[in-house]
């Protein structure tokens, strides 16, 4: 399986993004190509972003549903999210799950590909192919089958029995919103390991042989040359790799909103994006939903200016 | 499995190794098969950690539901039935299944379509001209692609509803293209830019029209990126549950992933055996076609950085 290494050789491919020299002869053709794509996001993208923030400084509720005006209300919906001690339990949890998930993500996704760099080609596809299925199964499955396998009555508890000889069969691994959280952390770890371990496989192993023959030369053991060589070597791809991990993990919702489906109490395990949802399609206050939207949308656009600054930078743009 | 000095396959080369190559080797040569056996379990265990809920999944929709719970589950499908499978399909009966898989490949279909003939164009004007706003279009592409749907939600659904387009195939389609777009136009340009020009201006000179050129010459060379970027968005759109959950409200309308959803909630006391016949069914030709495209997918989004 030759998957780490298709992922380099085709970025090698598509690198040199060099225009044609064709401008002089078609100043227009560019912009009519782009009317389609700029329809679209202006419809579906730009749009909803400027009612988005219209919204937010709005009072909508039901009310506005059946056709009463929305009233402008300044920063009301601000202060009020701001001020909510449920809010702050929201942020907090979803900062505290991301920073979890994107610490065990990364330790385990380097130390897995570490190991596959070690193994030999046989071990190495049984190891891919089962990544490849964690990271293709879609996330809405993947959490149901977890939430199966982590049921009063499912296998974990059988196992854990087993192992341990007190019978565990019965406890609820969702009723407890730290175990939840713990189980949600589980899953979406499960799923974002591959993509990490791959990316920094196909890094590592771009390292030329001659550079850790001369280490060990040197006396390097494993751990220094780990440390001085390999680490500093895909440094870039770590930095990508975190950044588009906190962007994803702090947007985790599929897990969570599924998870929620199948046992816990909602109010005490939402993150950010089930609570948006909730406040929105279950309380059916827009105007409030739509201010933790702006807060979420500028932390997140944030987050991402180093990803978008370095992407343009390493793209050549 | 043949094992070679220079890379031993562990567990199983390690036992058939002849004595001859053993006594060649150093106590180090020892130590590392020693070494490479402990690899191979940790190797293991990643495998079993990855593949278990898939095998479970599996497992589970092929036997009656008591016999994975409780006391005594059994890991292997000894009372093998399809039953499971029966029920996910038609059960209540067996037009929901049905239409909910219509729903899903329409909505699927038109984003998919969409998608590639608008990123497409997108793609070549900004990978094949240079032109003023060239390069902020392509940053306000990457800027979008951080734009986070669940914020847009709440929005998005307002928008749609008071363009009646909720309940409709083309008003989720539509919010599915604005959320997958830029993704698609960001790595059809990597594959545009891929083909170098000059063959198309040397098929120009051998007497091609541009446009026969492009046809005969630039298109074929894109297609295996047109084919992954498609089964991108694809995935994308079968995946997605929550817009559908909001947008189709009605039952006939509903997509396969609100389909699962729903079915897991309508039968209490949930019969996992159906459920996750129903993953099965969800699951499928999703790893099918991830595995496809997985390869070229994981460059488009750290292209910048694998380079080093």
């Amino acid at each position: 399986m030759s998957v780490p290494a298709a992922a380099g050789t085709r970025t090698a491919t598509t690198d040199p993004p060099v225009p044609s020299p064709r401008k002089a002869r078609a100043p227009k053709l560019p912009w009519v190509l782009l009317v389609p794509t700029f329809v679209i996001l202006g419809i579906i993208t730009a749009y909803p972003v400027v009612r988005l923030v219209i919204m937010s400084f709005q009072e909508y509720t039901a009310a506005q549903l059946y056709g009463t005006p929305a009233e402008w209300i300044g920063f009301d919906n601000y202060v009020e999210v701001l001020t909510d001690p449920e809010f702050h339990g929201v942020i907090l949890r979803s900062l505290g799950l991301m920073i979890v998930c994107v610490v065990l993500t990364m330790v385990l996704g380097t130390l897995v590909a570490l190991l596959m760099m070690r193994l030999g080609k046989g071990m190495r596809t049984m190891v891919s192919v089962g990544l490849l299925l964690a990271w293709g199964m879609p996330a809405l499955t993947a959490t149901i089958v977890w939430g199966w396998i982590v049921d009063p009555n499912g296998i974990l508890n059988y196992l854990l029995s087993v192992i341990t000889g007190d019978d565990w069969s019965g406890h609820s691994w969702l009723a407890n919103p730290i175990s939840f959280l713990a189980v949600a952390a589980v899953i979406i770890v499960w799923g974002a390991v591959p993509f990490v371990c791959f990316t920094m496989y196909a890094g590592l192993t771009q390292i030329p042989g001659e550079v850790l023959e001369a280490a060990q030369l040197d006396g390097a053991g494993k751990v220094k040359t780990f440390r001085l060589i390999q680490i500093p070597f895909v440094t870039s791809i770590i930095a990508v790799l975190v950044v588009l991990s906190v962007i994803w993990d702090l947007r985790v919702f599929a897990q969570i909103y599924a998870l929620q489906g199948m046992g816990g109490v909602a109010a005490e395990n939402s993150t950010i994006g089930v609570y948006i949802y909730q406040t929105a399609f279950s309380s059916a206050n827009y105007g409030l939903a739509s201010a933790m939207g702006v807060i979420l949308t500028i932390a997140l656009m944030a987050i991402s200016y180093v990803y978008i600054r370095r992407t343009v930078k390493e793209e050549g743009l | 499995m043949s094992s070679t000095m220079t890379s031993p396959a562990p567990a199983k080369g390690a036992s058939q190794e002849s004595a001859a190559s053993a006594a060649r080797r150093s106590r180090t040569g020892t130590k590392r098969r020693v070494g490479n056996v402990g690899w191979g379990l940790v190797a293991l265990v990643v495998f079993v950690f990855s593949v278990f809920p898939f095998y479970w999944m599996l497992n589970t929709s092929l036997q009656p539901a008591r016999n994975t719970m409780g006391s005594s589950p059994s890991f292997f499908p000894t009372e093998f039935t399809l039953r499971a499978f029966d029920t996910a399909i038609n059960e209540p009966n067996p037009a929901v299944f049905s239409t909910a898989l219509q729903n899903s490949l329409i909505v699927t279909f038109m984003t998919l379509v969409a998608c590639l003939v608008v990123g497409f164009m997108a793609a070549l004007a900004v990978a094949r001209f240079t032109f003023k706003g060239r390069r902020t279009f392509i940053i306000s592409i990457l800027v979008v692609q951080m734009l986070p749907a669940e914020a847009m939600f709440v929005s998005l659904y307002r928008i749609l509803d008071s363009w009646q387009l909720t309940n409709t195939f083309f008003g989720l389609a539509l919010a599915y293209v604005g959320g997958v777009l830029p993704f698609t136009i960001w790595t059809l340009r990597g594959f545009v830019a891929g083909v170098p020009a000059d063959l198309e201006e040397a098929a120009m000179i051998d007497g091609c029209s541009r446009g026969k050129a492009f046809w005969k010459v630039t298109f074929p060379l894109l297609a295996p990126g047109l084919v992954s970027t498609g089964i991108f968005a694809f995935l994308q759109a079968w995946n997605e549950f929550v817009l559908a959950l909001v947008v189709m409200t009605r039952p006939e309308n509903v997509t396969l992933p609100v389909w699962l959803r729903y079915f897991q909630q309508a039968t209490r006391g949930t019969d996992w055996s159906a459920l996750m016949a129903g993953s099965v069914l969800m699951s499928i030709p999703v790893l099918i076609f991830f595995l496809i495209v997985q390869g070229r997918m994981t460059g488009g989004l750290v292209s910048g950085a694998v380079k080093g």
